[in-house]
């Protein structure tokens, strides 16, 4: 094969976990300025054991090259580029000679686990310093290698000077000298003014740009190791089921195939064991697949196998009828419901929804003399160290996890099974596996967005205004997942654009029901700040169409003036993802202005032809603030199209400007999907759908051609910015449907119901 | 035995038949840039060029190819350079980036046997290609500026 036939291969020798520094003439920067107070706090759950662990973060190559480790994994967020970003410009590295290399699972990073919109909030600051320090280190060296005050260097775009006499060095000059510069202590760091900021806050383009242009971008599949045989798994195909008996005569025919194994049952909580089933192991993909479709297998689905998600909706729908438990009373709600003038009540659901990355679960194993090393395309490699290890009976130490560009995630390659998966049958067979789900595996055994039921009540007086407001919300916990039976949401889910609602009513009640989980449930990009979301935005326009209000200034005024949300009446604290409501309280001034924005944008009020409309909707989620306009046309026979779609975005500080952008497209794209196609149902507990034609997600020609986005400028603390563009998708389009048709769309996906 | 002449290099593949070209592609040549998303010709993550035309490498036969020129993402420019690439790097399309080369691969094809294309042919086109991240009106700006700037 000529070399111009060759696929890179992964750079499997590039192993960036060195403790020591100074191997092999590269410096690398251990610093103790992350104490655990310091860097860790923020972190629940990740606790430091070893605050003199070595943090590779930064290392200098002989020529001067800027390694850069990235500890968080890129799904198209683009986190390789902006952790660079971060602390090449606190370091005054040039961009050229910055390298960004990915960093192995390992608890001395801190939180890897990728998700919850968190990567920039989490290390912002502590990169910031860590940057800062080199840059600092730098000037020393200098000052030494001159005989010199540090004081009079000063560290630009690669270069250190000697202020005074003009004389310069590259970065390169002082490696050896950086070796023995000692580390400044946590106070004597000095970050950068904001006005200095040279890669912060601009929307520089990927790292990995050209890789993913060309085809030479490593994903899960990707990797290529000598000797590799690849595994496909029939997995039960109702949660918690398992083999009852199978015959592998027809797979092992068939040319390539190798060997026949099953995977143990798991036993509840799931958690991220894999789901058993029986792998078939052949030299080759395509053998694989066709082998695993030759397995007679004969399943008893066990526990979950008369779960209808249609009988099981209506049970959600009168459970969210009832009073449930209550959350947050505010007032006294049954006065105020029966003190209006006019009564709304509404039924809203959201069905199990699929994350359908574009690249399906995928990992790969061999084991090694001490223990055995992963490939994956991982949202949290430390996870993967954990399950592996609990799989294979080693310790986590023993797991090394190498991540891999990420084709797409949305939550579901935070859990681990397929990682696990790939060692198990690495430890059977004695080979090196590379472990492939195909869709139909991916749509039927995911950890399913929740499904849910709610009922909003509102009473609003003689003046249209609210009096009292009461929403309750039944769905499954992704808690069953960790804790087999939970039936509680936990106070986390409850806070995503629930308990948190911003609407400001004199008389206020949240109740929540109880619901049994029969799939595994996980998270999926914005998690219940999707279906919350949904129902309040298109509740609140349901109230304004009734006060007959415009929608937008009814919106701003249940949202009422601007102040920081207190959160009376709660039953238990609101958790704020993790964050004090010191540090980013919920300012509904902030909301109110990206409303303003976005409407602004789309010049709010103008009016349109028939069946033409204009919907809005805003949230807070990750600490983030978006608003969203939709302008759609339905056709006399309910075709939608969608010409445009504004948002503002306000994230407080961002670091890459043009990733906001492409995120928030993207996120409104992901709700559009959402709104439009998406609904997992199940029947005998086994999900129906398979395959992308089945489990439709939008495609270009039903795609806004133009998604104009605003990020407000803002120094306030970095928010999330991977999920809140979600949300307000589905009911700023399903207010314009109302716009355009005056028809309510309550229930997703909106599927058939505008056809004529 | 099926010749194949793949980004203008002669290959000989003695495997089954009825193997899709995209599995010829990624586990025998290492030729990794076609992705795998869904093996039924619905999401055109696979897409390639064979004689020309933009095709979904999951649901050919390797046979079926025999003897006609197929051309992969890695050769379809000899350093990432043709007009679509530099378009799309210009304007930061990917997020992911895995369904992208395929979105190159249907875009060359479409160009080169339309290089005007409207908003409609462009949806026609292109809406095979799925997109999980969303970067659909990214796609058409990058289309839309190489066919803008040839016609
Ligand atoms: S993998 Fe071929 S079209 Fe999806
Ligand atoms: S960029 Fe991720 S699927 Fe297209």
């Amino acid at each position: 094969m000529s070399d111009s036939l060759q696929a890179p291969v992964f750079d499997i020798s590039r192993r960036r976990f060195i403790k020591a520094v100074g191997v092999g003439g590269v410096f690398a920067v251990s610093t103790q300025l992350l104490s655990p107070t310091h860097v860790f706090a923020a972190i629940g759950g990740t606790s430091l054991t070893t605050s003199q662990a070595v943090n590779l973060f930064v290392a200098l190559t002989k020529d001067g090259t800027v390694e850069i480790t990235c500890h968080r994994s890129d799904m198209g967020q683009h986190i390789r580029t902006a952790i660079g970003q971060i602390i090449a410009d606190e370091m005054e590295a040039d961009w050229e000679r910055v390298r960004i290399v990915q960093a192995l699972g390992d608890p001395r990073y801190g939180d890897q686990n990728t998700d919850g919109s968190r990567s920039i909030r989490y290390n912002f600051d502590r990169l910031r310093r860590l940057g800062a320090s080199v840059r600092q280190m730098l000037a020393v060296a200098g000052g030494q290698h001159w005989g010199v005050p540090a004081g009079e260097c000063v560290v630009a775009n690669h270069k250190i000077s000697h202020t005074k006499t003009g004389r310069q060095l590259d970065f390169q000059d002082v490696v050896n000298r950086l070796m023995t510069v000692e580390i400044p202590q946590d106070a004597a760091i000095t970050l950068k003014a904001r006005d200095q900021w040279r890669y912060i806050n601009t929307g520089m383009a990927s790292v990995d740009m050209d890789d993913l242009i060309n085809g030479r971008a490593v994903f899960g599949a990707d990797v290529r190791l000598a000797d590799t045989k690849v595994a496909v798994v029939a997995r039960p195909p109702v949660v918690l089921g398992k083999v009852k008996s199978f015959d592998a005569s027809a797979a092992l025919a068939i040319p390539g195939v190798l060997k026949v194994i099953a995977i143990p049952v798991p036993t509840a909580p799931l958690v991220y064991q894999p789901l058993g089933g029986i792998a078939v192991i052949a030299t080759n993909t395509w053998a694989a697949i066709q082998g695993r479709n030759a397995l007679k297998i004969i399943w008893d689905s066990g526990v979950n196998g008369s779960y209808d998600s249609r009988e099981y909706q209506q049970r959600l729908e009168q459970k969210a009828r009832e009073p449930g438990r209550v959350i947050r009373s505010q007032g006294d709600i049954n006065a105020g419901l029966a003190a209006a003038t006019t009564r709304l009540d509404a039924e809203y659901y959201v069905p199990h929804l699929s994350h359908a990355p574009m690249e399906p679960p995928v990992a790969t194993a061999r084991m090694t003399s001490t223990g055995v090393q992963v490939w994956a395309a991982t949202q949290n490699p430390q996870a993967d160290q954990a399950e592996v290890s609990r799989m294979l009976g080693l310790q986590p130490a023993q797991v090394e996890v190498h991540v891999t560009l990420l084709g797409g995630a949305f939550g579901r390659k935070s859990k681990p099974d397929f990682s696990s998966e790939a060692a198990y049958l690495a430890q059977q067979s004695g080979f090196t596996i590379r472990l492939q789900w195909t869709r139909e595996d991916d749509i039927q055994h995911d950890f399913y967005h929740t499904v849910s039921a709610q009922k909003l009540s509102a009473g609003l007086d003689d003046q249209g205004k609210i009096l009292a407001f009461r929403h309750r919300t039944v769905f499954p916990s992704i808690g069953a997942l960790f804790s087999a039976g939970t039936t509680n949401p936990s106070a986390g889910e409850l806070s995503q654009g629930f308990s948190d609602s911003p609407i400001s009513a004199p008389n206020l009640q949240l109740e929540v029901g109880e619901a049994q989980a029969h799939v595994r449930i996980g998270w999926l990009r914005s998690v219940n700040n999707i279906h919350h979301c949904f129902a309040i935005q298109s509740f609140i326009a349901e109230m304004a169409a009734a006060a007959q209000r415009d929608p937008k200034d009814y919106l701003l005024e249940v949202i009422g003036p601007a102040r920081l949300l207190e959160f009376e009446g709660m039953s238990e604290p609101y958790p704020n993802y993790g964050e004090t409501l010191t540090r980013y309280p919920y300012d509904t001034g902030r909301l109110a202005h990206v409303i303003r924005l976005a409407a602004a944008s789309a010049g709010w009020g103008r009016t349109l032809p028939r069946g033409s409309g204009l919907g809005i909707a805003a949230h807070r989620s990750f600490l983030t603030y978006v608003a969203t306009v939709v302008e759609l046309n339905v056709s006399s026979s309910g075709e939608l199209t969608i010409p445009k779609v504004w948002m503002a975005i306000d994230a407080g500080t961002v670091v890459n400007t043009d990733t906001v952008v492409n995120q928030c497209q993207g996120g409104a794209v992901f709700g559009l999907s959402c709104a439009l196609h998406a609904g997992i149902t199940l029947q005998n507990g086994a999900v129906e759908q398979t395959n992308y034609h089945d489990y439709a997600v939008s495609r270009m020609n039903e795609a806004p051609p133009i998604i104009e986005v605003q990020v407000v400028a803002s120094d306030a603390l970095p928010a999330g910015v991977g999920e809140p563009p979600t949300p307000p998708f589905a009911p700023a389009l399903c207010n314009a449907i109302y716009a355009a048709t005056g028809k309510r769309i309550r229930q997703l996906p909106i599927g058939n119901q505008l056809r004529t | 035995m099926i010749n194949l002449n793949i980004n203008g290099q002669s290959i000989e593949y003695m495997g089954d038949p009825q193997t899709p070209l995209l599995w010829v592609l990624r586990d025998e040549l290492d030729l990794t840039g076609t992705k795998y998303g869904c093996g039924i010709a619905q999401c055109g993550a696979c897409t390639v060029h064979v004689n020309g035309t933009a095709q979904r490498a999951c649901a050919l036969p390797v046979a079926a190819a025999e003897n006609q020129p197929i051309v992969t993402i890695e050769g379809l420019s000899v350093d990432g350079d043709h007009p679509l690439q530099t378009a799309w790097k210009d304007i930061q399309v990917p997020q992911c980036g895995f369904c992208q080369p395929g979105q190159i691969m249907q875009a060359a094809a479409l160009l080169a046997s339309n290089a005007g294309p409207t908003d409609a042919e462009i949806d026609t086109a292109m809406s095979g290609n799925i997109c999980r991240c969303g970067t659909y009106p990214r796609i058409r700006a990058a289309i839309k500026s190489v066919a803008g700037a040839s016609s």
